[in-house]
């Protein structure tokens, strides 16, 4: 891949994908709202936990955490795996393979776009999450905080590669559709998108500590609700840099492998 | 009514000889079945691993909950989504127009279009789990709770096709809209949960608003022979009405509809 000319494209590569959000706005709002599985989880766990605390955990706590969750998982939740088994399967892919910069990257851009917006709806939530638990649940200290930016970051890069990465799959399988629940399935039980990860069963709890997914919502919602040591700090965040890294290297090798097998249908 | 039954039939046996040709994809739906048992049980094996009973309900009557959701979930997967997902691809090729001009009814050719086979899979784990509850309980069924139960069971499985042809009628007027299914997946997932084990304002909105409790946790009573006579009658007559609503809306929504090809 040529570096300067993917960065000269950038701005536009930006544009194309806030054009396209406004575009298809509708879909763009069906798409978010498919994300409230911890709105839900919220109300389950605040009556559970109403009468006494559920194992260390108060009322209070489950709400930091749920609205946490909410926002970490808007602004780094992607749909690109959807997007790249529809275009192999309606030959539309062709196109996007005739322009000279690796599609990782423009799809990528065309993601980014869309975070702005995606802090649109963030915002009201980030609100009552500060006015409702406010210090009693959340993290004060200002090195952990100004962390959570780049965590969010790296935790947006994971799970787009991964995306990514399953998307590529189509180029060999076609029950995509199936693959892409079951690894839903996984993310939100790993993740901490269900639940917190120290509720689960121990040996999940172990399992969960060295999968990607913990690395792709739980930490910045831990850098959020739970107040870490530098040691804590550290290893979270070289955890994501490390998965982040691996996430990106094993997409573009699927992809390139992939990519030698594909044949246009129709278009 | 016995036209409609054959051609049911005849689209089955079309999907399953589809599902034939892909023999390796039963490995697969296997292993996922049992990954996707394992996967909807462990929340509720977490919390009743920190309580004894939640708002009424044990572990073991909350697992009915859990196979209802299960057998229901199968159903949607197997049969309604599939054919919906066809419906919103046929709207907007424009191939639908093939449908209309059969002469059959074209919600009821729409509605058993695809099946995807395997789903029975999961309906056959649904049961296990079921056995396995009442096997926790000590005690079987009464054979009237039985039958209340499979009744309310079939009015949850039509008050979830209601809402989904419902969803679909919308297509006919905002073209792109296949991920409206998802939503609709992503909130039917609450179904796996007894409805009282939420508060306030989540169980008024999942009991009238958006019925999911209607699909699981009251066919998960009647099982449980807990079920209040007015609540079951309530059931139905909801069911039914959600029916009559979601017909008259796809009536209209054929009336407007205009063909995308040519």
């Amino acid at each position: 891949m040529n570096a300067g000319r993917a960065v000269r494209a950038l701005p536009t590569l930006l544009r194309i994908g806030v054009a396209e959000t406004i575009a298809y706005r509708a879909e763009f709002l069906v798409w978010i709202l498919t994300t409230t599985l911890p709105l839900v989880m919220l109300g389950l766990w605040t009556s559970v936990a109403a009468e006494a605390p559920f194992r260390q955990y108060t009322s209070a706590d489950f709400v930091a955490y749920y609205l946490a969750a909410l926002i970490v998982r808007n602004l780094t939740g992607s749909w690109v795996a959807w997007q790249i088994s529809e275009e192999i399967r309606m030959g539309t892919m062709a196109m996007r393979l005739l322009r000279p910069i690796h599609p990782l990257f423009t799809l990528a851009a065309g993601h980014v776009a869309a975070i702005p917006f995606r802090s649109l709806v963030v915002l009201p939530v980030a609100v009552i999450l500060l006015v409702s638990s406010g210090s009693s649940a959340l993290v004060t200290e200002p090195l952990q905080l100004a962390l959570i930016v780049p965590s969010l970051a790296l935790a947006w890069l994971i799970t787009f590669t991964i995306l990514f990465a399953l998307g590529a799959l189509s180029f060999w399988v076609t029950k995509t559709m199936a693959l892409l629940n079951l690894y839903f399935g996984l993310f939100s039980l790993l993740s901490g998108y269900l639940l917190p990860l120290p509720l689960l069963p121990r040996f999940i709890a172990r399992a969960a500590e060295v999968l990607p997914f913990r690395f792709m919502l739980s930490v910045p919602v831990e850098l959020m609700t739970r107040t870490l040591d530098r040691r804590e700090l550290a290893t979270l965040l070289l955890g994501q840099l490390g998965w982040a890294i691996a996430c990106v290297a094993l997409a573009m090798f699927l992809w390139q492998r992939g990519v030698k097998r594909f044949e246009s249908v129709g278009g | 009514m016995i036209r409609y039954l054959r051609l049911a039939s005849v689209q089955l046996k079309i999907s399953a000889a589809a599902a034939m040709a892909y023999r390796s994809d039963f490995l697969l739906e296997g292993v996922l079945a049992i990954a996707w048992l394992g996967l909807t049980a462990l929340p509720l094996l977490v919390l009743f691993d920190g309580r004894a009973t939640v708002a009424g309900w044990d572990e073991s009557s909350a697992l009915i909950v859990i196979a209802a959701f299960m057998a229901l979930r199968a159903i949607l997967e197997g049969v309604i989504s599939p054919s919906l997902v066809d419906l919103v691809e046929r709207i907007r090729s424009g191939a639908f127009d093939y449908v209309l001009l059969k002469p059959v009814d074209a919600q009821a050719m729409i509605s058993a279009s695809r099946f995807e086979p395997w789903k029975v899979f999961d309906l056959l784990g649904a049961l296990a789990v079921t056995s396995y509850a009442f096997y926790l309980r000590g005690s079987p069924p009464a054979a009237v709770d039985i039958a209340l139960g499979v009744v309310l069971f079939a009015a949850g499985t039509i008050a979830m096709y209601s809402l989904w042809i419902l969803c679909a009628a919308l297509a006919f007027w905002v073209v792109r809209l296949d991920n409206l299914t998802y939503l609709l997946g992503s909130i039917f997932d609450v179904a796996r949960w007894p409805v009282q084990v939420f508060s306030g304002v989540w169980r008024f909105v999942f009991t009238f608003v958006i019925p999911v409790a209607v699909m699981t946790t009251f066919p998960a009573m009647a099982l449980l022979g807990r079920i209040e006579a007015r609540t079951a009658a309530g059931t139905i007559g909801g069911a039914v009405a959600l029916f009559v609503i979601s017909r008259l809306v796809w009536r209209a929504a054929i009336r407007s509809y205009t063909s995308a090809s040519s």
